[in-house]
């Protein structure tokens, strides 16, 4: 069948291959896009120098993993929750999905532009709603310590209705027959749940859990949009500094070396993750 | 929790409706207030106005001093290309895999989605660079297809895997060839699937930031970036600004409802963001 897969496959090649060779050739050297001579082999002198030398490095591993385990946990909690909620009976199902898929689909730098004006320390929307309960008014993307709360917020916003829409999908295919028998046994509604419902859910929620750390690990849109990584660097995640290093100082080479650390990290959390997975086979 | 009945006899708890208002609110707020602040002249009050008189002025404004209009065609035409080049280049590549079972390629999809999308950029931008094709349609297509062109090999998978094998095989035994036997079976069997996917793929170019940030410049510049560099300017105008992300962000969401039940598919294993 090479006419039905030749241009894709080639396409693919073309697109996809051609940078996974570049990056990896490049990670070995030290070259900068503006510079005329040609790129120095260093060896693995870029992955030394990440991990020894560079501070700048360490705070964005740091901030990556940071942003992504609170994300991930907190969209978690919140998605499962929510498709419970929306698996019970009730009119207007679908309408109701549809109003969760909205978050999803919207454009990242309109999300991003909205959340920066409901952000604004003195003007903003946030403050006056978390004044309503007696919290703050804080300084949200401003100041350094809520800095990445603040944008696992709207990660959050953004993202919860992933978790829940695949957790419905997957409570939908649950077997009638364990709760039969609890019914029949007499077990409370949250016996069920934590004894079947979540054990059987198990291997959906572990997948929904992957599509978002995988996501989460390269987050770019919202951050850049929202603080480029600031105030200072304390909202420079992996991805936002490789980018900076890459395309604002051209240091081609030594992003090429963060980029085969961040893709490291991804890889590494999956396979983690699948691995779970199947151990709840 | 439990749905030991279903349909009618199901009992609908008033509580239920309580909770449902309770979680849909904030997941709509953000969406409606970038709505209520682009109709809204004063922006700048504390605590915020919930109550005043609807104006167009803020959408008329940002029209009349920027050239949306060139914005909102360069947008069209990247997004229209690459969604195009996706499926013509992809719809006989996931054709085959779904029939011939290579799960090999599968699998290279997504690992390519675990790559960060930087690292997919920087090799392009240098060598887009080199011959001098930064700021030009061709560039800007060609990087929104490494987003389209896995999503489109990756949702049209599962739509051809559902096309029954035994009409090709008849189609096959009747003497139509593969060719013939994806153009005149698979492909009108999967119609639905290819209007979805291309919808998904058209919405990802039109949201795409990262690419168009750096491979669009001034003559092709699309909506995201266009709004994104207003952000800059000394004095932000929130009313222009929310004006032109409703203006951005309608259409997608209008689009999305018409292709729902896939979206969970396209978001999670297609598309590859960041």
């Amino acid at each position: 069948m090479p006419v039905f897969t030749g241009p894709s496959v080639l396409a693919v090649t073309l697109l996809m291959a051609f940078p996974v060779a570049y990056t990896l050739y490049m990670s070995a050297h030290s070259w900068f896009a503006s510079s005329l001579t040609s790129p120095q082999f260093v060896g693995l002198g870029n992955f030394r120098r990440a991990f020894v030398e560079d501070d700048r490095f360490r705070n964005a591993l740091w901030l990556t993993v940071y942003f992504t385990g609170l994300a991930t946990l907190l969209q978690l909690m919140l998605g499962v929750a929510i498709a419970l909620v929306l698996n019970r009976p009730f009119r207007g199902k679908g309408l109701v999905r549809s109003i969760f898929l909205l978050p999803m689909v919207a454009t990242p730098v309109a999300i991003a532009l909205v959340w920066m004006m409901m952000y604004n320390p003195t003007l903003g929307v946030m403050n006056y709603l978390v004044g309503l309960v007696g919290l703050g008014p804080y300084k949200w993307v401003s100041n350094a310590a809520v800095v990445v709360p603040a944008l696992v917020i709207v990660d959050t916003w953004e993202w919860t209705p992933l978790i829940t829409l695949i957790t419905l999908a997957g409570l939908a295919t649950l077997p009638i027959e364990p709760y039969e028998s609890a019914l029949i046994d007499g077990a409370s509604s949250a016996q069920m749940f934590w004894r079947i419902t979540l054990p059987l859910l198990r291997p959906t929620i572990i997948v929904a859990l992957l599509f978002r750390a995988i996501d989460c690990l390269k987050t770019f849109d919202i951050i850049y949009v929202m603080t480029q990584g600031g105030p200072g660097f304390a909202s420079e995640t992996l991805n936002v500094y490789t980018f900076q290093v890459g395309l604002f100082y051209f240091h081609i080479g030594y992003a090429s070396s963060l980029l085969v650390i961040l893709f490291a990290l991804v890889l590494g959390v999956s396979l983690l993750l699948i691995k779970v997975r199947r151990g709840a086979r | 929790m439990i749905r030991v009945s279903k349909g009618r006899r199901d009992r609908v708890n008033p509580w239920t409706y309580m909770l449902l208002v309770l979680l849909l609110v904030p997941f709509l707020f953000p969406l409606g207030w970038m709505f209520l602040s682009s109709l809204k002249v004063q922006n700048t009050a504390f605590p915020p106005v919930w109550v005043f008189v609807p104006t167009l002025s803020n959408y008329r404004e940002v029209f009349q001093k920027n050239p949306f209009f060139t914005f909102t065609v360069n947008s069209l035409v990247v997004a229209l290309g690459s969604t195009g080049l996706a499926l013509l280049l992809g719809l006989p590549g996931a054709y085959a895999i779904a029939r011939f079972r290579r799960t090999g390629i599968a699998l290279g999809i997504l690992t390519a989605r675990m790559a960060p999308g930087i690292g997919y950029l920087i090799p392009w931008f240098i060598l887009f660079t080199k011959a001098k094709m930064i700021d030009t349609y061709t560039a800007l297509i060609l990087t929104h297809l490494i987003v389209a062109l896995p999503l489109v090999l990756w949702v049209m998978m599962g739509f051809f895997e559902d096309v029954p094998g035994d009409l090709i095989e008849s189609a096959r035994i009747d003497g139509c060839t593969h060719w013939q036997a994806f153009l005149r079976i698979a492909i009108p069997l999967a119609k639905p699937g290819i209007v979805a996917t291309g919808i998904l793929a058209f919405i990802f170019s039109w949201n795409n930031f990262l690419f168009s940030l750096i491979v669009a410049g001034f003559k092709t510049r699309t909506l995201p970036i266009a709004v994104y560099s207003f952000l800059s300017y000394e004095e932000i105008n929130w009313g222009g600004l929310t004006a032109a992300a409703t203006v951005i962000t309608l259409p997608v969401l209008l689009l999305a409802l018409l292709v729902q039940k896939h979206i969970v598919r396209g978001l999670t294993l297609g598309a590859l963001k960041g």
